[in-house]
């Protein structure tokens, strides 16, 4: 059942539950943030309305740079910026920055320890028609082996305005994720939120597995685990907001008396929470994982929910790696 | 608005380029690896910085009125470490520990490690894009301090390059001054033969620059041509350095002509190799 404590959307698993896209959230904690804080500026390469920025800009015009399409400049712009003490937001699809700019916010802005938040939109095959090109699906493994940088991948459009506000706590850099679809909204502004803490949303007596899932990807979790329940499996389900800093301390505590896994994200298996999961239990207590997520291949040009389905990453592909770890654990 | 320079500041300037010169050669020898040609030819220019034109504080590096100097292509950091030495921002000592464990002075220069660096570098092509981003700033806090940023010739390859000088360009950044070594070499030849830069003047002025040349071993006329510069208010400016790859050693000098008529490949290589390693002293950077 849903966590009490949490304080969730009581409309989840109703048919009108509301949806909001991620990028919503960015476009109003970036506006409030510009309010709260003088410093703040935001940077944009051409696709400001699409990437919510244009709230900001319109706002504080004098505050908002257009790079034009140069993903490299935006980035070492806001370099230099914020080596001058302004708090630099820059945004772009994930595939272009931090994809394309790769190297120059590795140099000028994380190395450089500048305070720089790199916004990556349209992230994961929830892009949908798009296609492969557009729907960035490598993102957090190009971030995540950086040292310094911090990494929130809301799951809502609520907890994404609360993770941007929360991104200008530090002086260091962030990369957020967001999502162009609207989503199921999952949190209220009473769910609480903090930085490097993953929390359970749902519980059950005897859980026999944990999943964590990242991003809008947990509303098909928290699915998953009711229609498990349903079927007599019980589960843990974990909001992992933060992929980095890693909340080790949660996932002990989370996995000790399940002792099976199931990864759920929006992105390739190869170097994602999955993987980063993985790498801490490997070292501490190894445990039976599935990983559900886009395997080791591009997607394509599709409607999300018709992604979803073909790439395995629905909830009956969920329910399938929860049943397959939990005998795994039998063995 | 920079002081005027009499006679015996220029003379004492000459000396103290003579002097960095020296150190660069006993710094790169004892580092053992890096890059010769480019600290070398820079010497003059970043002698004039240091010297006479930054308004500067080496004993309070964050002064935040202070103006910024921009090193784009980092790998002559030598250069900028040995003016900085000798301006007071750190003991000239310390210079031996260039490229080595534990110390402030990265192979290439590293903005948290050492107080006075105002950015990270090394990778090509980013130096501009964070000075625009420094000069932005400088007009959001009212601020009229100058932002300097050198580039080399051959990072004029890298496309971020052109992202910030149309962005200049477009915002009539005149807080912004670019200076480019050009002294026509880059890792794979002269830059002519690898990627043709010329006409560069013309090209700048298309991006709606505006453009000075200048002497790189001539301090007076350096100086003088950055006042110019000051006084150019309705565009970016850009200074076109001509310069003598490794100026001031002699078998460097004497032996190869870099602004003459390019050699055949195998003098050319050759030629290159020589000067960065100091004539086989020091192993050169991408071998």
């Amino acid at each position: 059942m849903l966590n009490d404590k949490f304080k969730l959307n009581k409309k989840l698993f109703t048919e009108d539950v509301e949806k909001a896209p991620t990028r919503a959230g960015f476009g109003t904690g970036l506006l409030a943030l510009g309010e709260m804080n003088p410093n703040v500026v935001a940077l944009s390469a051409d696709l400001t309305e699409s990437t919510q920025v244009h709230l900001f800009a319109e706002k504080f015009p004098e505050r908002f740079f257009q790079a034009g399409i140069g993903e490299q400049n935006m980035a070492a712009i806001a370099a230099g910026l914020a080596v001058t003490g302004k708090v630099a937001f820059i945004s772009s699809y994930a595939t272009f920055s931090p994809g394309k700019n790769w190297e120059t916010l590795r140099t000028t802005a994380v190395y450089n320890e500048a305070n720089v938040k790199i916004a990556g939109h349209h992230s994961g095959i929830m892009t949908g028609p798009d296609g492969a090109t557009h729907q960035a699906t490598e993102d957090i493994a190009i971030t995540r082996c950086w040292p310094i940088i911090q990494i929130y991948v809301p799951c809502d459009s609520i907890e994404a305005k609360k993770a941007t506000i929360a991104s200008a706590d530090i002086s260091t850099p962030v990369y957020l994720r967001y999502t162009r679809d609207k989503t199921p909204i999952i949190t209220t502004e009473e769910t609480p939120f903090e930085v490097g803490k993953m929390q359970d949303f749902w519980v059950s007596k005897n859980p026999q597995a944990t999943i964590f899932a990242t991003g809008y990807m947990l509303y098909y979790a928290l699915v998953a685990a009711k229609e498990l329940e349903e079927e007599g499996f019980e589960v843990l389900v974990v909001n992992a907001a933060t992929i980095k800093p890693l909340d080790e301390e949660g996932i002990m505590r989370f996995t000790g008396h399940t002792g099976a896994v199931v990864t759920v994200e929006d992105h390739q298996v190869a170097g994602g929470l999955g993987s980063a999961i993985a790498e801490f239990l490997a070292k501490t207590n190894p445990l039976p994982m599935e990983f559900v997520g886009l395997q080791d291949t591009f997607a394509e040009s599709g409607s999300p929910t018709e992604l979803l389905k073909k790439y395995n990453m629905d909830v009956p592909a969920i329910k399938k790696a929860v049943k397959k770890v939990i005998k795994r654990k039998e063995h | 608005m920079i002081a005027e320079l009499y006679e015996d500041k220029l003379k004492d300037l000459q000396q103290k380029a003579e002097e960095a010169r020296e150190l660069l050669m006993k710094t790169l020898l004892e580092a053992g690896s890096g890059h010769s040609a480019g600290p070398l030819d820079m010497a003059d220019i970043f002698t004039a910085f240091y010297f006479h034109i930054l308004n500067h504080d080496p004993k309070n590096p964050d002064w935040e009125d202070r103006d910024r100097l921009v090193l784009s292509n980092g790998h002559i950091c030598p250069i900028r470490y040995v003016s900085m030495a000798q301006a007071g921002y750190f003991p000239i000592e310390e210079l031996k520990t260039l490229r080595k464990l534990n110390s402030r002075l990265q192979g290439h220069p590293h903005r948290t490690a050492l107080p006075g660096l105002e950015t990270t570098s090394g990778p090509l092509g980013e130096g501009v894009s964070q000075a625009i981003g420094i000069a932005l700033a400088a007009n959001l806090d009212k601020k009229k301090y100058y932002t300097y940023v050198v580039t080399g010739d051959g990072e004029l390859n890298e496309g971020n390059i052109w992202e910030a000088v149309m962005f200049a360009g477009k915002n009539k950044m005149n807080n912004l001054i670019m200076i480019i070594d050009r002294n026509n070499i880059q890792i794979d030849g002269f830059t002519e033969n690898v990627m043709p830069l010329e006409p560069l003047k013309e090209k700048f002025e298309a991006f709606n620059w505006h453009v000075f040349e200048a002497d790189a071993h001539n301090i007076k006329q350096f100086v003088d041509v950055v006042n110019e510069a000051h006084a150019v208010y309705e565009k970016p400016t850009v200074i076109i350095a001509h310069s003598i790859a490794g100026k001031g050693v002699e078998f460097m000098e004497k032996d190869f002509h870099w602004h003459g008529k390019a050699p055949n490949k195998e003098e050319e290589k050759e030629a290159l190799h020589e000067l960065r390693t100091l004539g086989g002293k020091i192993r050169s950077e991408h071998q």
